[in-house]
């Protein structure tokens, strides 16, 4: 594949080394329930709220649980809400801005109605108004969450398409026998990719703290399932009486996350401009 | 340039009229019957039947549309099970807290954000721009609500510097006399200090959690913004000729720079807005997000319909608003 | 024109001028040791192609270097006085003015003209707004700005490029200056009206006593207006003189290369490859009648390109909805001509030249290919039709014609592989390399992308592309456009070879008579979406019969070779 033949040319920069703590904390979910030192969800009144110690990394929870193996299940859930979410709203998001940008006419004035219909409404409070109207379920907040993000795709593959479509390199296409289906296939959406996958990127972030958001306001996740929002959201209880470690350890963890995709983005749209090879 | 705008405003009618629909199909899709509450607490099984009527519940769904958008006309946004009051009432009331929040955190916002983006443009590369962009970078990535709670944690709890998070003033002050309901200009009106740096006080921390958020994309946007402009034709013409450093700067490059910023202003509200809620319940804010939250958490549907529709009918207001200062702004926008 | 050297203190002079551009590649030494002087009143023209260092130079003395640049090394003295080369906003440089290329984008878009020009004024005077207003409109009068009190309140994109020119060097006379820098001033304006710009610069020089350098690429425009010659090459001055003797007696190698490779008005034509046969005219290849192209002009965002037709079609109605770029058009084109397309931006002929090769639709009037009616195939259905292999397409910009991500194999294979017969791998391996060789394109350059090519290099693939089916019809629209001049020389010689070798026919589109004589045995000039004239090239260029004709070929700048200008002093 392409990718490969570059390989050899990727200097480390912070851009590879957010690939490499995304493919870690990847490996964290598949493993949890693995390498987690205590179960999740075994509570011990005697011990709860206890600070961080040898025996429990990052403290024990309201009910005596342990915070790390807790944080450490949760990163699966966290992370498998953002990418289906993500992976509905390029699917969608970017056949539908592409088609909406070549062909033109009212199928471009319909997709582009639906697009300003969904962006009217503040992300966040959309996600809420559809699972409430839905129903509290994590699959709802899949769904919410990919609806937000699909206006995003749109645009972006609109904007793209619409660039190119008449690129002196897309009329060469149709001159040297290429239909229109080809031309958009093999010579437009090539190009169009990638700012599209570094939309994606961007977006895992933006779609893991909209999931932590809904669950910090006790939406979609119930209790006790292990999630990074939830967890904060238990935490929260403690701001007054100081047990800082059950809200710190999740969001910190929660932050790093979306840290290392923002900067994962920002690496591939580097990596991904041909002029900088 | 007046049909221009004119015609921004059809626009951003078409685009309500979509979100009525939108929030319309929303309120049907509730898990349970709609009529229950909008009938309101004490509902008896007669008062349920007659709502369903006048629901339309019983007729075709296009009906219903119509029974809907005239009680939207009419302000009946249905009633709280919660609270025992018509929605709109609860949403009027609790507004004031939630735009005083965020309009504060706005101007914080962008009283800190537009220069640090300005002088990191001035000077790439240097230790501030650096310095900026690294703050950008990890403000963007802090969740608000986490935010909130560290923020709380330091200055509450370890420095004692902020009040509990106890709402718009706390235990001891009283609401000054009701003018516009925000409550630092309320109180400055009536001359009544004590209650103003009360609220300070209150307001301090969820205004700066909410500012921290939106700091990062205004001074990224001001920032790529000036560099653009600042490597452009026009304003090497300046130097050429020469203007003064501060015309080049705030008349030639600012006033070009500001066009796209003030989109990203935009953007900026819309995620206020949103992180608006987290923040309410972070700091037991009584705005209309908290309402609206804790509504959710009760099963209680019909402030929260009514909520998501007010919010949307803002942003609207708010990107038209903005449509229309760059319209003015831009003479290439406006046209011969 | 005064060039007693020695006698007169000159105005400006650079000594030793050393400029370095932080790359990603590490420092280049974009200028090198450059010394340079100009005398009082005269006209210094500063010749050299892309990366030569010369608007580097220019950006120095005026002390506007970009971020990246620092001057490591040389003095500046002007009227007397040695300037500061260490800042970055020019200042204390009085009497010193430069205008740019690009007069649009050199303008604030959200300021009107005149007050601009009035910002000028009152940092170079003590004048009051009023006095200044007052002074800014004289000055527009100075240029030339027809209607100077109501152009004062437009924007620039409300002007076109040659006005946006007028307004630069008005904002450089409110300068008071001795000494003006013109950096390819007139560079991407129509042909007539970069006589009218350079008229008016020559002009206003000589009436304020103001002395000119004169940057540009095109050897013949500086030779035609100025009385020193400057040659840069990579950093360099490689050889200085007065004008003549330096055009005619040139001592370096590259001088002769850049002069051999101007395309000269007063050159002699090529003379035309006849192929008739004992007086028969052979059936027309291509047969186009009454041709139009009508573009709807939407409301919404078409305010430049309402501006844009109320600038091409003066005195028409207020509400112009419909333009027509193609206007009733007839030709023909005989198998083995090489015809040229000449007009100015607007004329059409780009459009002309996208429906002849199928790209988009006429809306009225027919395309008869040998015989066939083309124009009726809608251009949507055109990729698989019989005659996509015949008539192919020289683009303008090969960096833009060529598909950012496919490399120059994959860019020549694709036609073969879509259209042509194909025998495996193997096979499309030998005929890729065969095209490249006939495009001299070394074979080590196929893995390439785009970007690690050079300008001349993509130029070749994109024509190694276009022949690759051995097509009857080559449409070339601009394709030397964006060459540099050695480099267009090279490329129309070997367009010249391929026409030869593969009894070609072309449909040459360009905004350059002096190119279009080098390669064309007839020529179509366009206007306004109309041919306004027709016929043999030499004949069209010595005595033009439309008026529109005659501006276009008067505006082609004559270098100053012939020889009553040559000094008799004896070469070295």
């Amino acid at each position: 594949m392409e990718f490969a033949r570059h390989l050899p040319y990727m200097q480390p920069r912070a851009g590879s080394g957010s690939l490499i703590l995304i493919v870690a904390l990847g490996l964290v979910g598949v493993v949890a329930p693995w390498i987690a030192p205590q179960d999740p969800l075994a509570t011990n009144v005697a011990v709860a709220l206890k600070p961080p110690s040898s025996i429990h990394w990052f403290g024990t929870d309201a009910v005596g649980r342990d915070v790390f193996s807790r944080v450490l299940i949760a990163t699966r859930l966290d992370l498998s809400i953002a990418a289906t979410a993500v992976a509905l709203a390029f699917i969608v998001g970017a056949a539908a801005g592409t088609i909406s940008g070549y062909f033109g006419g009212w199928i471009d004035a319909a997709i582009g109605r639906l697009t300003d219909t969904i962006m009217a409404f503040p992300l966040f409070v959309l996600a809420m108004g559809i699972v409430a109207a839905a129903g509290n379920t994590v699959a709802n907040i899949v769904y919410a969450t990919a609806i937000i993000n699909i206006p995003t795709y749109i645009r972006v593959a609109r904007a793209e398409v619409l660039v190119r479509r008449d690129a002196p390199f897309i009329q060469a296409a149709r001159l040297v026998g290429n239909g229109p289906p080809r031309v958009l296939a093999f010579h437009l959406f090539p190009n169009v990719l990638p700012p599209l996958v570094v939309q994606a990127s961007l977006n895992m972030s933006y779609a893991i703290l909209n999931a932590a958001g809904l669950s910090f306001i006790g939406l979609g996740v119930r209790p006790p399932t292990p999630e990074w929002g939830i967890m904060v959201a238990d935490g929260a209880a403690f701001i007054i009486s100081g047990e800082w470690w059950v809200w710190l350890f999740p969001g910190l963890v929660l932050t790093g996350a979306v840290l290392a995709f923002n900067i994962a983005g920002d690496g591939l749209r580097d990596f991904f401009d041909p002029q900088k090879r | 340039m007046a049909r221009l705008i004119a015609r921004r405003f059809v626009g951003a009618l078409a685009v309500v009229a979509s979100v009525i629909v939108v929030t319309f199909f929303l309120t049907r899709a509730l898990p349970a019957d709609p009529a229950v509450y909008f009938a309101g607490i004490g509902g008896t099984k007669e008062a349920i039947a007659a709502m369903r009527v006048k629901l339309g519940l019983d007729r075709g769904l296009l009906t219903q549309f119509f029974v809907y958008v005239r009680a939207l006309a009419e302000g009946d946004l249905g009633h709280s099970l919660t609270t025992g009051h018509p929605v709109l009432d609860d949403l009027a009331r609790r507004l004031p807290a939630s735009m005083e929040l965020t309009i504060t955190a706005l101007a914080l916002a962008a009283i800190v954000g537009l220069p640090a983006g300005i002088a990191a443009a001035i000077r790439p590369n240097s230790w501030l721009d650096h310095l900026i962009r690294l703050v950008a970078t990890f403000g963007v990535a802090i969740p608000t609500f986490f935010m909130g709670l560290m923020l709380l944690h330091v200055f509450y709890f370890v420095l004692g510097w902020a009040p509990p998070p106890l709402g718009r003033l706390g235990s001891f002050a009283v609401p000054p006399p009701h003018v516009t309901g925000f409550y630092l200009i309320d109180s400055l009106l009536s001359g009544d200090l004590s209650t103003f740096f009360a609220a300070i006080a209150q307001l301090a921390l969820p205004a700066l959690t909410l500012a921290l958020f939106a700091v990062a994309p205004l001074a990224r946007a001001t920032r790529a913004a000036m560099i653009e402009v600042l490597g452009s034709d026009f304003v090497r013409t300046a130097r050429a000729i020469p203007l003064s450093r501060a015309k080049t700067l705030f008349i030639y490059a600012l006033g070009n720079a500001m066009l796209p910023v003030l989109t990203t202003i935009g953007m900026v509200f819309s995620f206020l807005l949103g992180a608006n809620v987290l923040v309410e319940k972070v700091f037991g804010w009584p705005g209309v997000g908290s309402y609206a939250i804790d509504a959710l958490i009760a099963a209680d549907y019909a402030p929260v319909q009514g909520f998501v529709l007010l919010i949307a009918i803002l942003y609207i207001l708010l990107n038209l608003f903005i449509d229309i200062a760059v319209i003015i702004a831009d003479p290439r926008a406006a046209g011969v | 024109m005064m060039s007693e050297i020695g006698a007169i203190e000159p105005l400006l002079e650079i000594e030793g001028l050393c400029v370095n551009i932080a790359s990603r590649r590490g420092n280049v030494a974009a200028v090198r040791n450059v010394s340079l002087s100009v005398a009082p009143g005269e006209i210094l023209g500063v010749v050299g192609e892309s990366g030569s260092g010369k608007s580097v130079t220019a950006l120095a003395v005026i002390g506007i270097l970009p971020a990246a640049a620092c001057v490591a090394q040389g003095r500046v003295r002007f009227a007397g006085r040695a300037l500061d080369l260490t800042g970055r906003h020019g200042g204390d440089r009085d009497g010193l003015a430069i205008i740019f290329q690009n007069p649009r984008a050199a303008l604030n878009p959200i300021r009107p003209v005149g007050r601009q020009l009035v910002d000028a004024l009152r940092v170079h005077s003590s004048l009051s707004m009023g006095q200044a207003t007052a002074r800014a409109v004289e000055l527009l009068k100075q240029v030339r700005i027809r209607e100077p009190v109501r152009r004062f309140w437009s924007y620039p994109f409300e002007l076109s490029g040659g006005m946006c020119q007028r307004v630069m060097i008005a904002i450089a006379l409110a300068c008071e200056p001795r000494l003006l820098i013109a950096d390819e001033p007139t560079t991407g304006l129509d042909v007539t009206t970069q006589k009218a710009i350079i008229d008016l610069i020559v002009a206003l020089a000589a009436r304020r006593g103001m002395a000119t350098v004169l940057i540009t690429h095109d050897l013949a425009l500086a030779g035609e207006r100025c009385s020193r010659l400057a040659v840069m090459q990579g950093g360099q001055v490689v050889e200085i003189g007065a004008t003549a003797e330096v055009l005619s007696r040139p001592r370096e190698p590259y001088t002769r290369s850049l002069i051999a490779a101007t395309p000269r008005a007063d050159q002699g034509a090529r003379p035309p490859e006849s192929r008739t046969l004992g007086g028969l005219v052979p059936k027309p290849l291509l047969l186009v009648e009454g041709l139009c192209r009508d573009y709807r002009l939407r409301n919404a965002g078409g305010t430049a390109a309402r501006a844009w037709a109320r600038l091409s079609h003066p005195g028409e109605a207020r509400r112009i909805d419909i333009v027509r770029a193609v206007d009733n058009v007839t030709f023909r084109l005989s198998a083995g001509e090489s015809v040229g397309l000449v007009g100015e931006s607007g004329s059409g002929k780009s459009t002309l030249a996208a429906l002849i090769v199928r790209l988009i639709d006429p809306s009225a009037g027919s395309i008869l290919f040998r015989g066939k009616d083309i124009g009726a195939i809608r251009a949507r259905d055109a990729a698989r039709a019989p005659h996509r292999r015949e008539i192919q397409m020289v683009f303008q910009d090969p960096s833009a014609s060529l598909n950012p991500r496919h490399t120059a194999f994959a860019a020549i294979a694709e036609p073969i592989r879509r259209l042509g017969p194909l025998a495996g791998n193997r096979q499309l391996d030998i005929v890729v390399r065969e095209l490249a060789e006939m495009v001299e394109l070394a074979p080590a350059l196929l893995t390439r992308l785009p970007h690690q090519l050079s300008g001349g290099e993509k130029a070749r693939v994109g024509i190694a592309r276009a022949i690759a089916l051995r097509p009857s019809l080559l449409v070339l629209d601009e394709p030397t456009a964006s060459l540099d001049v050695r480099v267009q020389a090279v490329i129309l010689d070997l367009l010249a070879k391929l026409r030869s070798e593969f009894e070609l026919t072309y449909l040459f589109v360009s905004h350059d008579l002096a190119v279009v004589r080098r390669i064309c045995d007839r020529v179509l000039v366009m206007r306004a979406g109309c041919i306004v004239e027709s016929g043999m090239t030499e004949q069209l260029l010595s005595a033009p019969t439309h008026p529109y004709t005659k501006e276009l070929v008067a505006a082609i700048p004559h270098a100053v070779v012939s020889r009553e200008h040559c000094h008799t002093a004896p070469t070295g």
